[in-house]
C-alpha cells in the first residue's frame, strides 16, 4: 500500500511543469505485486533518465500497475484519454502488455513493452503495427539452450517450470527447439512461485535419469528446484533461464547454483565481454550509471530492457520531431514509423533492427551463455 | 514409484504437514477463543522467517520500525481508554509494554545485527520483534469489534491480511530468503536418508504441540483461554477477562506463526507473500479439524501435507487443485454428520 504512495509520489515528482511542445510519455510497470522483482528496476531506470530525449522536453508519467492485468489496462487508457500521450511504455509482464495493446492501437498510439512474449508482437496485424517491445524473445533464448546443449553432448533433458504463463512460454519454445535439436525431453514437471517443497517433481525427474534438467523459472523461486536437485545428489548439467539474472538469485542459490548455465543478455556479463562486442559500451555506461544511484551491485538486466526503450526513443523522437508537433496524431504516426525504422542501434541487451515484420528487432547478438561460478556471473565460452 | 521414492515423498509431506499442524492449532485456537478466522496467520509466517534473514544479513529488519509504530498507536488506545476509566495508575505499564519494549527491541536490533550473534540469538531476537505484533493487533483491529459477527470479523482480518502483505513488500522487497539450516546433518535409516533438518522441524512442532497440550490443561490462563472458548458470557461472569483472552491468544498464534516461519525458512525460500499459501493449507486442515478439534486439525494438516507431497509426484500441475480440492468431500460429510453444531450456532 505505501509503495503504491511512493509510486504516485515519484510519478508526481516526475511531472514537470508543462512547457510547450513537450513529449509525453506514459510510463506503466509492475512495480509491486508478483513481478515486482522486475518492476522495480525498471522503476530505478525510469528515475535516472534524463528530461531531454532526442532533443525534445520530456514529461515521463510513470505509474505502478500492481502487476494486476485490469490496472494495467486502466493505466493505458489513463494515459491516451487523459494525459494525451505520445507515446506507451510498458508493461512489465506479457499479460500486462498484451491488455494494452487495444487502447494503444484505438488511439493510433505507439507502445513500446518491456515484456518477453514474441505474442505481444507477432503476428504484425493492425493493431500490433503500433507494438514494439525491447525484450528477447523466449524463442531467442531457448535456441540457445539446446545450441549449447546439444554442443556439450546432452541427449535427455529433464523440465521444470513455473505452473503459469512463464513455464508454459517456456516449455513449448523449448520442445519447439529440442526437437530440432534431436533431444529427447524426458519429464514435463510444473511448480508454484510459492512452493515450500518440489521434492515430488525432482524425485520423479530423476527418475528419469536426464543428462541435463531446465529450470524455467524467474527470480529467487528458480533456486528451490535447483537446490533439491543438489540436495538429492543430481548429477547432470543444470540450466536456468534468462530469468533468474539478479543478484538476488545468486544470494538465496549461495553454492548450490554453482556451475548453472543461463542465456542472458550481453548486459549481465558486460565487463567480461570483447571490445569488439557491440552491446559493452552502452551497457557498461548504464550499469555505472545504475550502480552509482543504487549501490553496487544492485543492477539487473530487467532495467536494461527499460534503458532499451530510452535509446529506442532518444532516436525515434528525434526523427519524428523532424515531421510533426509532439501532442499531434501526426506526430504519434511519425514516431510510430521511426521506431519502425530504428537500424543497427546498439543497445544493453543487443543491437536493434526494427522492420515492419519484426517489432523486436533482435538478433543472436542479444544473448550470451553464463555460467555462475563462485557467486558470480562468468561468460561461458 | 518404488518404495524409496515413497519413503522421502512421506518425509517431505510429513515436515510440511508438521508446520500446517502448527497453524491449523493456531487457526482452531484464535477461532474459538475470538470467533476470528485468522487470515493473517500466514503473514507472521513470512514476517518471522524474513526478520530472521534480515538479521542475518545483518539488517535492521522493517519489523522493528512496524513495532513501534503499532506500540505507540496501541499505547494512544490504551492511554484514552485508561483516562475515559479514571484509572491512571495503568499508565507506566502500559507505556512499558508498548513503547519502552518495542523501542528497547529496536536499539537490540539495531546493536546486535552488524555484530552476526550466534543463531539461537538472532531466532530469539526475530520472535521478539514479531511476536508482540500479535496482541497489538488484537488490540488495534479486532477488540473494538469483539462482539461484531463472525463476517464481519472476517472482513476485518483480511483486511489486516492485506495491510500486512502491502507492508511486508515494503520491508522484504519483492525477492525471497532463505535462512541457513539449524543442522545440516543427515541420518541414513534403512535405505533412505532423513535430513537433520527435517527432523528438526517435526520435533520442534511436537515440542511446541506439547507445550500448548501442558499450557491449556495446567495453567490458569490457559484454563481460562478454554473457557473463553466454551462460553464467554459465562467465561465473563466468572471472572474471566474476555479482553486478557484475546490478547492472549493473539500472542500465542503470533508465536506460532513466526515460530513455523523460523522453522521453514531453512527448507524453503520465503517470499513477503508465501504467508498466505502455507496459512491456507493450514487452515485446509483446521476445516477438516471443524475448526474446533485440535487433535483433528493437527491429522488434517498432515493429510494436506501429505497429499501435497504425492500429487507434487504424480500431477505437480494440479497439486494445488488437489490439496485444495480436498476440503470440499471434508465439507460434504461434516455437513451430513455434524448439522446440529450450526444450528447451536444460529441459537
Amino acid at each position: 500500500m505505501k509503495l503504491k504512495l511512493a509510486v504516485a509520489a515519484l510519478a508526481a515528482a516526475l511531472v514537470i511543469p508543462a512547457a510547450h511542445a513537450q513529449v509525453k510519455v506514459g510510463v506503466t510497470l509492475s512495480a509491486t505485486g508478483p513481478a515486482a522483482s522486475l518492476g522495480i528496476p525498471e522503476r530505478n531506470t525510469f528515475q535516472l533518465l534524463p528530461t531531454t530525449v532526442g532533443g525534445q522536453p520530456v514529461q515521463w508519467i510513470v505509474l505502478d500497475d500492481a502487476s494486476d492485468t485490469t490496472k494495467a489496462r486502466q493505466n493505458a487508457e489513463k494515459f491516451v484519454n487523459e494525459d494525451k500521450v505520445d507515446v506507451i511504455v510498458g508493461s512489465t509482464t506479457t499479460p500486462n502488455s498484451l491488455a494494452m495493446i487495444e487502447a494503444a492501437a484505438r488511439s493510433r498510439t505507439p507502445m513500446v513493452s518491456m515484456a518477453a512474449s514474441a505474442r505481444i508482437v507477432e503476428p504484425i496485424d493492425d493493431a500490433k503495427r503500433w507494438v514494439f517491445k525491447t525484450p528477447q524473445s523466449d524463442a531467442l533464448m531457448a535456441s540457445a539452450i539446446t545450441q549449447h546443449m546439444s554442443d556439450s553432448g546432452v541427449k535427455t533433458v529433464g523440465f521444470i517450470g513455473f505452473n503459469d504463463a512463464y513455464g508454459e512460454g517456456w516449455a513449448q519454445e523449448f520442445q519447439k527447439f529440442a526437437d530440432l535439436r534431436k533431444l529427447k525431453i524426458v519429464g514435463n514437471e510444473r511448480y508454484a512461485r510459492t512452493d515450500t517443497s518440489v521434492t515430488g517433481q525432482i524425485l520423479k525427474l530423476m527418475a528419469a535419469n536426464p543428462d541435463a534438467i531446465l529450470i524455467a523459472g524467474s527470480g529467487t523461486p528458480a533456486a528451490l528446484p535447483q537446490k533439491t536437485l543438489v540436495e538429492r545428489g543430481y548429477k547432470g548439467k543444470i540450466y536456468q533461464t534468462h530469468g533468474v539474472a539478479n543478484a538476488d538469485f545468486l544470494r538465496v542459490g549461495g553454492k548450490d547454483v554453482n556451475g548453472t548455465l543461463l542465456p542472458a543478455g550481453p548486459i549481465l556479463v558486460a565487463a567480461q565481454l570483447p571490445d569488439s562486442n557491440e552491446s559493452k559500451k552502452v551497457a557498461l555506461a548504464y550499469t555505472k550509471m545504475y550502480e552509482d544511484k543504487f549501490g553496487p551491485g544492485s543492477l539487473s538486466t530487467f532495467g536494461g530492457h527499460a534503458y532499451d526503450v530510452y535509446l529506442i526513443l532518444d532516436v525515434a523522437i528525434a526523427e519524428a520531431a523532424k515531421k510533426a508537433k509532439p501532442g499531434t496524431p501526426e506526430f504519434r504516426v511519425a514516431l510510430r514509423d521511426a521506431i519502425e525504422n530504428v537500424k543497427n542501434l546498439k543497445a544493453t541487451h543487443g543491437v536493434f533492427n526494427m522492420s515492419a515484420q519484426d517489432h523486436n528487432g533482435l538478433d543472436q547478438r542479444a544473448r550470451v551463455m553464463v555460467r555462475i561460478d563462485n557467486g558470480q556471473w562468468k561468460l561461458a565460452q | 514409484m518404488n518404495f524409496d521414492i515413497a519413503l522421502l515423498l512421506a518425509q517431505d509431506g510429513l515436515t510440511n504437514g508438521a508446520i500446517y499442524a502448527l497453524l491449523a492449532l493456531a487457526l482452531v485456537l484464535v477461532f474459538a477463543v475470538t470467533r476470528v478466522i485468522f487470515v493473517p496467520q500466514g503473514e507472521f509466517v513470512a514476517y518471522g522467517a524474513l526478520t530472521l534473514a534480515s538479521l542475518q544479513l545483518g539488517k535492521v529488519p522493517g519489523t522493528a520500525y512496524l513495532l513501534i509504530v503499532a506500540g505507540v498507536a496501541t499505547a494512544a488506545v490504551e492511554t484514552l481508554a485508561a483516562l475515559r476509566e479514571r484509572r491512571p495508575g495503568r499508565l507506566p505499564a502500559l507505556l512499558a509494554w508498548n513503547v519502552a519494549l518495542p523501542v528497547a527491541l529496536l536499539l537490540a536490533a539495531r546493536w546486535a545485527a552488524p555484530l552476526a550473534p550466534p543463531l539461537w540469538a538472532q531466532v530469539a531476537l526475530a520472535l521478539a520483534l514479531v511476536v508482540p505484533l500479535g496482541p497489538m493487533l488484537y488490540r488495534l483491529a479486532f477488540q473494538p469489534l469483539a462482539n461484531a459477527s463472525v463476517l464481519v470479523l472476517l472482513i476485518v482480518s483480511v483486511a489486516v491480511h492485506f495491510v500486512m502483505v502491502g507492508l511486508g513488500l515494503l520491508f522484504f522487497g519483492a525477492e525471497g530468503s532463505r535462512t541457513p539450516a539449524f543442522s545440516d546433518a543427515r541420518f541414513a535409516v534403512g535405505a533412505m536418508t532423513v535430513s537433520g533438518q527435517s527432523l528438526f522441524v517435526i520435533g520442534a512442532s511436537l515440542a511446541l504441540i506439547f507445550a500448548l497440550w501442558l499450557f491449556f490443561e495446567r495453567t490458569l490462563y490457559g484454563k481460562a483461554l478454554r473457557a473463553t472458548a466454551v462460553n464467554r458470557l459465562g467465561a465473563r461472569l466468572v471472572g474471566i477477562s474476555t479482553t486478557l483472552a484475546g490478547k492472549l491468544t493473539f500472542t500465542l498464534a503470533a508465536a506460532i506463526g513466526a515460530a513455523s516461519g523460523i522453522l521453514v525458512a531453512p527448507i524453503t525460500t520465503i517470499y513477503y507473500d508465501s504467508g498466505f499459501l502455507i496459512g491456507l493449507k493450514g487452515f485446509v486442515g483446521a476445516i477438516i479439524g471443524g475448526l474446533v478439534s485440535y487433535p483433528l486439525a493437527a491429522a488434517g494438516a498432515l493429510v494436506v501435507g501429505l497429499l501435497e507431497s504425492f500429487s507434487s509426484f504424480w500431477a505437480s500441475a494440479f497439486k494445488e487443485v488437489i490439496v485444495f480440492t480436498l476440503i470440499i468431500p471434508v465439507l460434504l460429510w461434516r455437513s451430513l454428520t455434524t448439522h446440529h453444531v450450526e444450528e447451536e450456532e444460529d441459537e
